[in-house]
């Protein structure tokens, strides 16, 4: 077990906000989805406070080892969360931890009074880093529009709250430690880095994506998070949820090794809905040093050879 | 229609690749996998040498409907048109291929004893061959008509099987010499009690489309859009609704009912 905000987790990697909709894989994939479900808390993906339809398509881009989203922040708003989605979540077999985001520090408050009231989620994050919406890059880039967001919010919240950081930032850590010395409880990083695509065809074609630009994500993102990371563990005392390109354990063990205390995965989600499970196990056999065979039953085992075969 | 898919990407080996006109047929043992159902997909990536390609692609996985299901082997048909399907025209018998699925909510009835109408062309045939299969089993017959750009390309409508075949092409090199919507129109003045289901390019998923909106025939179609996860998660494949709002093809889809549909949208990737 490992603790995190006063929340007691089987194993340390979660979800990356938005990169697994627990409701849909329910319909892909029926009650297997929570006999094995693969995190050991499960993030939702961005509440607002009015429903949005997202970005007109298209909303994605392959990038060089990763990809481009323009997601534009789909949900049914405060309300169809909460009527909805929250009853579904409810039946997880983790803690739910629900990412809010909001246009004004008004909005914001609404958010997290809401979700604070119910007894079905364990902890709050606050998105102010979605490259895709300017007011969440706006407010997260600047360390002092972010206290002034903690401060006013905090005191609303009785459950841990998680501030998630951007990237697109001049430094990170200064506006991490703004986030921790208004109370946050923990930061979470990386959000994706703000990027742009054009279209394929033809010279002086124009942007790929329906929103302009999007957000990357993947092993391209990977050295830059362990970069950000680092530099956000050595100025907060706060516990940190490292994110970034991770698809196996060694990749989740660095996170850790320079000071996260959970991993979330993202991306590596799409490629693999059970990607989470198979980098819990990578990472426990690393963490105790001991090889894969000795120390897993005979399915983990196998999904591990699985693995290794890729490799070759 | 919806099989549940197993959960998780499973490890499955190649047994053989055909080529048949301008595509290629891939064949995949999957003895432990469900039967899915016609107009379902599946996610595909090589389990080896996926990326490190062209402009260190693929990354991601594709989506491809299944072709054939039968004996715990899966059959899909590709087309090589960029990094990703070109590496899964290169497997051989013996290859592993990472495979997650069957995804998505395939086809259905026909209901009011509508006779089965198919029409399409292109990559889109699979869907097509894999629902003239299932009717036919249920001991429906479907007339199917099928467009492709020339004789090379429409090789390929031998892979649609269990159906009365016509086909059309572009230059006239085989069949019809026209498009496939021409003879549509002729299948739907002959008999108009039918349900139409489609699958093919945008452009003529969209006159299919149109023209059984203006016949007022019901329709099914089993449309296309760029992927990522295949269950829901990266919310990429939407396509705009009626109703308002987006729909994600992977989960909501591929398959809709066209009177969702106001237009078919032009290729997302």
């Amino acid at each position: 077990l490992i603790e995190f905000c006063g929340l007691l987790l089987d194993h340390p990697v979660v979800n990356g906000s938005g990169t697994f909709d627990a409701i849909a894989a329910r319909r892909a994939f029926g009650d297997a989805l929570l006999e094995e479900f693969p995190f050991s808390a499960f993030v939702s993906k961005t509440i607002t406070l009015a429903p949005r339809a997202g970005n007109p398509p298209p909303r994605l881009w392959e990038a060089p080892a990763g990809m481009i989203n323009s997601i534009g922040l789909p949900n049914r708003g405060l309300h169809g969360y909460l009527e909805h989605d929250l009853p579904q979540l409810a039946q997880l077999p983790v803690p739910l931890v629900t990412n809010v985001m909001g246009a004004t520090q008004d909005e914001v408050a609404q958010l997290v009074e809401a979700v604070d009231e119910r007894p079905e989620i364990a902890a709050i994050e606050l998105n102010v880093s979605c490259p895709n919406v300017k007011t969440g890059l706006d407010i997260g880039a600047d360390p002092g529009s972010l206290a002034a967001l903690v401060r006013a919010v905090r005191p609303l919240a009785r459950k841990p709250l998680i501030v998630k950081l951007t990237p697109n930032t001049a430094d990170v850590a200064a506006v991490a430690q703004a986030a921790e010395s208004e109370g946050a409880d923990a930061v979470s990083l990386i959000n994706t880095l703000r990027a742009m695509a054009l279209q394929p065809s033809g010279a002086g074609a124009g942007p790929w994506l329906g929103g302009g630009t999007g957000g990357l994500s993947g092993p391209a993102i990977r050295n830059v998070a362990l970069a950000q990371v680092a530099a956000v563990a050595r100025r907060v005392a706060i516990p940190i949820v490292g994110m970034g390109g991770v698809a196996r354990g060694t990749h989740a063990k660095d996170l850790i090794s320079v000071g996260a205390t959970l991993v979330a995965v993202g991306t590596e989600n799409f490629r693999d809905p059970r990607a989470a499970a198979r980098i819990a196990i990578e990472l426990k056999s690393l963490q105790i040093g001991a090889s894969p065979s000795s120390s897993m039953n005979a399915s983990e085992a196998r999904l591990e050879v699985d693995v290794n075969c890729a490799d070759s | 229609m919806r099989t549940l898919a197993p959960f998780g990407r499973r490890r499955v080996r190649v047994t053989g690749a055909d080529d048949v006109g301008a595509y290629r047929v891939l064949h995949a043992a999957d003895p432990a996998g469900p039967a899915p159902a016609a107009g379902q997909f599946y996610m595909l990536a090589a389990a080896e040498r996926w990326g490190a390609e062209e402009d260190e692609r693929p990354y991601l996985p594709r989506a491809f409907s299944f072709l054939r299901a039968a004996g715990g082997t899966l059959s899909f048909m590709l087309q090589d048109v960029g990094p990703g399907t070109r590496r899964l025209a290169e497997l051989a018998a013996g290859d592993g291929l990472w495979l997650t699925g069957p995804l998505g909510e395939g086809f259905g009835g026909p209901a009011d004893g509508r006779r089965a109408l198919l029409a399409g062309g292109g990559v889109g045939v699979p869907p097509l061959a894999a629902w003239a299969h299932a009717l036919a089993v249920r001991g429906l017959r479907a007339t199917a008509v099928l467009g492709f750009r020339d004789a090379h390309h429409a090789a390929g409508a031998v892979l649609l099987q269990d159906a009365d075949v016509t086909v059309a092409t572009d230059d006239g090199s085989t069949g019809h010499h026209g498009l496939v919507t021409e003879l549509l129109a002729a299948e739907l003045q002959r008999d108009q009690r039918a349900v139409v289901y489609a699958c093919g390019p945008p452009a003529m998923l969209e006159a299919v489309r149109a023209l059984c909106a203006e016949h007022d025939v019901p329709a099914q179609l089993a449309l296309e859009a760029g992927m990522a996860c295949g269950f829901g998660a990266c919310y990429g494949c939407v396509v705009p609704v009626r109703e308002g709002g987006y729909v994600r093809l992977c989960v909501d889809g591929p398959v809709l009912d066209a009177a969702r549909v106001e237009r078919v949208p032009e290729h997302s990737h």
